[in-house]
């Protein structure tokens, strides 16, 4: 990154507003941000990951679109009853996309059978 | 969204030189803008013409819906941070804040009070005394305590550290969520404030080259690598900006066409990655300089300095 310090966001990961709501998304999975408490608003998003506070409200946006979270007129953002399980049921299903995929197109390049990849895992597991 | 300045195919010359090529643009209410460009493309006139320093050659120029020049109801709501801006010598720094507290009718000078702690301004020494650093502290606080409706900070951070110019950001970020105004900022550091952006204006040679959303151009182009075929064949689908060949290895810097994204490169088997907005404009100005014909270090000479 080309800015003197800061946390900022992930360069690499797709549109800023996106990764906003990644994070926020995050932090409801790991429980850090229960259900029915306040997501953090846009200014404190803009100033946290410093930019620009139009990026971080449509960050917010989208996830109310997605039913992740709720307006509450005049007070802020809260997080959906069933936000967690709505966001753990999307991410199941696009786990084989995102990790499963590529991981076997990886194996293939290098000569890793899927039985191979399978002890692999296994071991990987055992060591955690 | 409504703007709070456009300008109407405005060029301006000065003797032979043109410094500014049938410029249209608008500048959105409350928005942060980037005016970015190299030196000498022309960024510092058009500042000038919306701040009423000077008067277009040809074309229109219209801030907060009047003609800025010598026109009083639309200079009091602007304000003007220039590159090197220099106070008068003799003025203690808190004699200038003074008298920037008279000029601009929004003022806050809590903030002006809070920042000066910030930056670690001495109140009492004078203008004469002050290091470069300090003095484009001045233009910094005077720019932001301001909330001037329309505030233009034209390379505010000469002899600024990181530091500063972090604590700037931050301040500026800060007091814009809560006090939202028109700003624009022109600057060499493009990384440093890339997502502080929400819309980017790019010239070159007194042409605007881009005029977008910052968002969308974070998506409107790719640096793709891989065989230089493959690079190549990739490029030819879309706008090819720039390349580099190793071997035959091959990286360039490429816009997409409409609908497309980063999955096309994977699907041609090239790796990518987003590209940055100091590399687009690199790769943006560098290309209008292969395309004219004229050598560019001969055509681009700084003749925006010339007094009228």
């Amino acid at each position: 990154m080309g800015r003197p310090a800061g946390p900022g966001v992930n360069e690499d990961g797709g549109p800023i507003f996106r990764q906003v709501a990644t994070q926020i998304e995050n932090a409801i999975v790991d429980g850090s941000l229960p259900e029915e408490s306040q997501a953090p608003s846009s200014n404190e998003l803009a100033a946290f990951h410093r930019i620009n506070p139009a990026t971080a409200a449509k960050g917010l946006n989208q996830l109310v679109a997605d039913g992740v979270l709720y307006k509450r007129r005049g007070v802020g953002m809260f997080v959906a009853p069933g936000a967690r399980d709505q966001l753990l049921k999307r991410r199941r299903s696009e786990f084989a996309d995102q990790y499963v995929r590529p991981l076997l197109t990886e194996a293939h390049k290098l000569g890793i059978s899927a039985a191979e990849l399978a002890a692999m895992i296994d071991r990987e597991e055992d060591r955690r | 969204m409504t703007a709070t300045a456009t300008v109407h195919d405005v060029t301006m010359r000065f003797r032979e030189h043109t410094a500014l090529d049938g410029v249209s643009t608008t500048i959105e209410q409350d928005t942060i803008t980037g005016l970015l460009g190299r030196n000498g493309a022309g960024k510092t006139t058009l500042m000038q013409l919306l701040t009423g320093h000077r008067v277009p050659s040809q074309g229109r120029v219209e801030v907060f819906g009047g003609r800025p020049y010598e026109n009083d109801d639309v200079l009091r709501r602007i304000c003007f941070i220039k590159e090197g801006q220099r106070y008068p010598e003799q003025f203690r720094v808190r004699d200038a804040l003074a008298a920037a507290a008279t000029l601009f009718p929004d003022w806050d000078e809590d903030l002006a009070q809070s920042l000066m702690r910030d930056f670690d301004l001495p109140a009492k020494r004078t203008v004469k005394k002050l290091s470069r650093g300090m003095n484009s502290a001045v233009g910094i606080i005077i720019g932001l305590a301001s909330r001037a409706p329309l505030t233009l900070f034209d390379e505010p951070y000469l002899g600024l550290d990181a530091v500063a110019r972090q604590l700037f950001y931050d301040r500026l970020l800060a007091d814009y969520a809560e006090h939202p105004r028109t700003i624009v900022l022109s600057t060499h550091l493009i990384e440093e404030i890339a997502d502080l952006l929400e819309r980017v204006i790019l010239i070159d040679r007194g042409r605007v080259l881009l005029d977008t959303d910052a968002e969308s151009l974070r998506d409107s182009a790719l640096t793709v690598s891989g065989p230089s075929a493959a690079v190549q064949a990739f490029a030819g689908r879309h706008e090819l900006l720039h390349t580099e060949t190793l071997g035959g290895h091959s990286r360039a810097v490429v816009r997409l066409g409409p609908g497309a994204d980063g999955e096309d490169a994977r699907a041609a088997g090239l790796a990518w990655e987003p590209t940055k907005l100091q590399q687009l404009v690199v790769a943006m100005s560098l290309q209008t300089a292969t395309d004219q014909s004229a050598p560019p270090s001969a055509t681009s000479p700084r003749l925006e300095e010339v007094p009228r």
